[in-house]
């Protein structure tokens, strides 16, 4: 790669060396000639790599734009040592050999043979020094982040020579999370100090750090001491940091639990309301949260240049869709079957498979991406051993949102006391003059188009694919059923519980038993309570 | 009294025609494979053969569920777990006769084990090296599956749309498991690479034959069998759960013993249609367990007609002869039609084809009466499902 851009570069200035004009420009326009730097990077040529460390060191400490170029050179293998005059100088690969610049004005010099100059060679413990000596200098940057970045690479790579300039940026520095950072990696490096009582304190101050790199320290530390006292403390410290660490674990798992069950009440909520309002058993509910998905797909397809915002057209469009095909669904097949829930089963299977196999010819079988939003991605770190991923959060809280919206549309409205009446009992109902037709239509869109929105969430999860729906089908009637069928509320406990359970079982039985466990505790559960964690009082549930 | 209703059934008029046909068609069949050369015209290939051999596999596996289905009202939708439990307990026979054929040729170990580095066989590999421990496991499995998950879930009263979801999780469930490696079961890959059966080789085509042959029987035996319960006292009691349970509960009897014997020997039949199975088709996976099977077979008793016993032959036969064709000719066109089927099949023939055929029978007869009176009808009594 390196080398490629080299190459490139040469075609560049072997372009302008044709114009002598442009290429006295660019002498003219460098900075000025700092002979200090040309007498440290001589120092190079030296094939003592202590020699070579202390050289790059003194360059560091330069105060001139050129000392990051120099040291990116050093590490890219870009400064050569030229055989003739044994100066260092930049060298640019190319066909004939090499093109030697100035190190400092970049100013070509000559063009010389393969053989007329070698790389300077650096090893491993160079280039941590290069590395600290550039996160060094960028702790002075002005942008948070970068001197965020920069005091990572110092965690337990700084060392004691660093101290100082540690600490006069540590004093300097205002933002808590890169002061956090910098402390870190200062007591890191105070634990090779030969003080004790500074050793002691730094041990003290390392128990709160959640670092991966400290609790190696404390360790090496533990086993390289021979004051018993500090091992002690050490071995506290360890300790300490130890249980903190499965604090924070268990507290990772029930995120993980937290977000599977959002994604579950997002799956089974619109089936909580076609088969628990409705008595509908719609087995095409999963190609529905398909659709939706598929929807998401096709808006980020169709404005390929916005898709920070697309996702918020993209669930209306979704809820929409899905809930048209639901109409339909209902208007098509579902209306000659009420009251014979098993044959809806049959029915609404057969049109499943249409509807994946639809989606299967216009977007072929292959899996599609969505892209996630900038502001979707990435994590809201707590400390370094727990963070919390934004699309999951996002996706608890938008579960929970439409939970809301649901109930608050069943329970306030007057379409939600419509679809109640008519659940409740249909023939009273219709004598109330409520058309229990229409109800029934928009009650099963209203569903469907829920599962629309599940769709546009589940594509931030996984891929986009004609199967996408068939895994959650199973899934969402155990939620539906184990929390009693034609109560919201259930659905929502059932889905948070099945979730969390799910994840808890996962680090002891793995994935695929923990899965297993939990179908076998619901079909054991419904043996027991048939009709779910709430089951449904008063007439309506004795049909 | 019950002997007399078995004899009944043998001199019953469907039973005759229904054993007449299968056997005929059997006997036409081998006489056209065994006797007539390759290049012949009326030779019927060893591919054929097998290919009957599993229709014929599906149509017991489609009695066995309507039999539940269609008289008790119990709409499994795992009924493909008991088919898969009994194609497994055939599976591990076949594998133990491999002997040291396998490809790491461990004399006890399948294949599949020497690749895991597992150093002995399972507990519950035992025994399944002798035919007759086989086949007792083949009835055994299911049959207590079934009998321990209905006596579970019929004594708490599980019914309807919540028992059809939870014998869907048990398949599924089921199939996950299988899917593991460590469950013994070869995992992902399932048994395969079977040698032979009895002592027979599976690839030779006599042995397709006999396959055919011990099919065709056992569907004919089944046959008789569900005629018989259904036909019995003990049949009209499971009919009067499916159309009124509780009623039949007030008047005194214990519905759930009814169902949960039903239910069992139904299991045990779908066994015994999966055993039969995989020496014909050379593979049993966990892919037998997914839920889509289960549903598809209950398809193919719904296009059929259910409550009639043959219906659900014919459903068997007629759905899978379809899915060969249309899979060979256009594939992608497949999963349309038989979604179509379902929906057809649910919201316009809610008595499948044998329903339609016989509504226009009787239509027929309506318009040109017979001369001589003949009060023998083939339907037996329809029930709407509840």
């Amino acid at each position: 790669m390196g080398h490629a851009i080299g190459r490139f570069l040469t075609t560049l200035l072997l372009a302008a060396l044709c114009n002598t004009v442009l290429a006295d420009l660019a002498t003219d326009t460098g900075p000025a000639p700092g002979p200090g730097l040309h007498d440290i990077l001589n120092q190079l040529a030296s094939r003592s790599f202590d020699d070579k460390e202390a050289a790059i060191r003194q360059l560091a400490e330069q105060d001139h734009p050129r000392v990051v170029p120099l040291l990116n050179a050093l590490m890219n293998r870009d400064l050569v040592q030229h055989r003739d005059s044994g100066a260092i100088l930049l060298g640019r690969k190319n066909s004939d050999g090499w093109l030697l610049l100035d190190p400092v004005s970049e100013a070509e010099q000559q063009q010389v043979g393969s053989r007329d100059a070698r790389p300077v060679v650096i090893n491993n413990r160079l280039r941590t020094v290069i590395n600290n000596q550039l996160a060094l200098r960028d702790l002075a940057s002005p942008d948070s982040e970068q001197r965020y970045q920069a005091a990572g690479q110092l965690i337990g790579n700084a060392d004691p020579e660093m101290l100082s300039a540690l600490t006069a940026r540590r004093a300097k520095e205002t933002v808590a999370r890169v002061q956090d950072r910098i402390d870190v990696a200062l007591n890191i490096a105070t634990l090779d100090n030969d003080d004790l009582a500074a050793r002691l304190n730094a041990i003290d101050a390392l128990a709160d750090s959640l670092h991966p790199a400290a609790k190696n320290a404390l360790r090496d530390r533990v086993a390289a001491s021979d004051n018993p006292a500090e091992m002690r403390a050490a071995e506290k410290a360890l300790a300490r940091i130890e249980a903190r660490i499965e604090r924070y674990q268990t507290a990772d798992t029930l995120f993980f639990g937290l977000s599977l069950g959002s994604v579950l009440l997002l799956a089974a909520i619109g089936l909580a309301i076609t088969f628990g309002v409705m008595g509908v058993i719609n087995m095409a509910h999963g190609e529905l949260i398909m659709i939706g998905a598929y929807t998401t797909y096709v808006i980020q397809q169709l404005l390929p240049n916005s898709h920070e915002w697309s996702l918020l057209i993209a669930i209306p469009a979704a809820f929409m869709v899905s809930a048209l095909v639901g109409i339909l669904i209902e208007r098509f097949v579902i209306r000659f079957l009420y009251g014979r829930p098993l044959e809806t089963l049959l029915a609404t299977f057969g049109v499943s498979l249409i509807l994946q196999q639809a989606v299967r010819v216009i977007f072929s079988p292959l899996n599609r991406t969505v892209v996630t939003p900038e502001w979707m991605s990435g994590a809201l770190e707590i400390n370094p051993v727990f963070s919390l991923t934004y699309n999951r959060l996002y996706i608890i809280f938008f579960a929970l949102a439409v939970f809301l919206a649901l109930l608050t549309l069943l329970k306030k409205t007057r379409l939600g006391l419509q679809v109640r009446a008519v659940s409740q009992n249909r023939t009273t109902a219709r004598a109330m003059g409520i058309r229990s037709e229409r109800v029934n239509a928009l009650t099963f869109g209203l569903g469907s188009g829920i599962a629309g929105i599940a769709g546009v969430a589940l594509a931030q999860l996984t891929n986009v694919g004609p199967n996408l729906g068939q895994s959650y089908i199973i899934d969402s009637f155990m939620v539906v059923v184990f929390g009693g069928v034609g109560n919201l509320w259930g659905t929502l406990t059932a889905a948070f519980s099945l979730g969390i359970a799910n994840k808890l079982l996962e680090p002891m039985a793995g994935a695929v038993l923990a899965k297993i466990i939990v179908l076998i505790f619901i079909i054991l559960f419904i043996q027991r309570k048939p009709r779910g964690l709430f089951p449904q009082r008063g007439r309506a549930a004795e049909e | 009294m019950r002997d007399s209703t078995f004899k009944s059934a043998f001199s019953d008029r469907t039973a005759k025609t229904f054993m007449g046909v299968l056997l005929g068609a059997t006997l036409v069949v081998t006489l056209l494979n065994q006797f007539f050369p390759p290049d012949s015209p009326l030779h019927v290939s060893a591919y054929t053969v097998t290919l009957l051999g599993k229709y014929l596999c599906y149509a017991l596996l489609a009695l066995s569920l309507d039999l539940v289905w269609g008289y008790c009202g119990i709409l499994s939708l795992g009924h493909g777990a008991f088919f898969a439990l009994g194609g497994y307990a055939m599976g591990m026979y076949l594998m133990r006769q491999i002997g040291d054929r396998g490809v790491y040729g461990n004399p006890e170990l399948p294949d599949f084990m020497v690749f895991l580095n597992w150093s002995e066989l399972p507990w519950y590999w035992q025994g399944f090296d002798q035919f007759w421990f086989a086949a007792l496991m083949i009835l055994l499995v299911p049959g207590l599956l079934a009998f321990v998950f209905g006596w579970l879930a019929f004594r708490s009263r599980v019914t309807g749309v919540y028992l059809s979801i939870i014998t869907q999780a048990l398949t599924y469930a089921l199939m996950l498991a299988f899917f593991r490696n460590e469950l013994g079961f070869g995992g992902n890959n399932g048994l395969t690479d079977f040698k032979e059966l009895l002592g027979f080789s599976l690839q030779s085509d006599s042995t397709r034959v006999g396959l055919l042959i011990a099919t065709s029987l056992s569907l004919a035996m089944a046959f008789v069998l569900c005629r018989w319960i259904t036909g019995s006292k003990l049949g009209r009691v499971v009919m009067a759960v499916r159309d009124a349970e509780s009623r039949a509960r007030f008047v005194g009897y214990r519905t759930e013993h009814y169902k949960l014997w039903i239910f069992t020997v139904s299991a045990i039949l779908a066994g015994i249609a999966g055993a039969l199975y995989v020496p014909q088709v050379g593979i049993i996976n966990p892919g037998e367990f997914s839920p889509l099977n289960s549903i598809e077979l209950v398809v193919w008793v719904a296009v059929g007609g259910r409550a009639t016993l043959y219906g659900a032959v014919i459903g068997a036969i007629l759905v899978n002869y379809g899915k060969t064709v249309f899979t060979g000719v256009m594939p992608e066109a497949w999963l349309f039609a038989l979604g179509g089927l379902f929906v057809a099949v649910t919201v316009f023939l809610p008595q499948g084809l044998v329903g339609l055929v016989s509504q226009r029978w009787a239509a027929l007869r309506k318009q040109f009466p017979p001369k001589k009176t003949n009060n023998d009808t083939l339907t037996p009594a329809e029930g709407e499902a509840p």
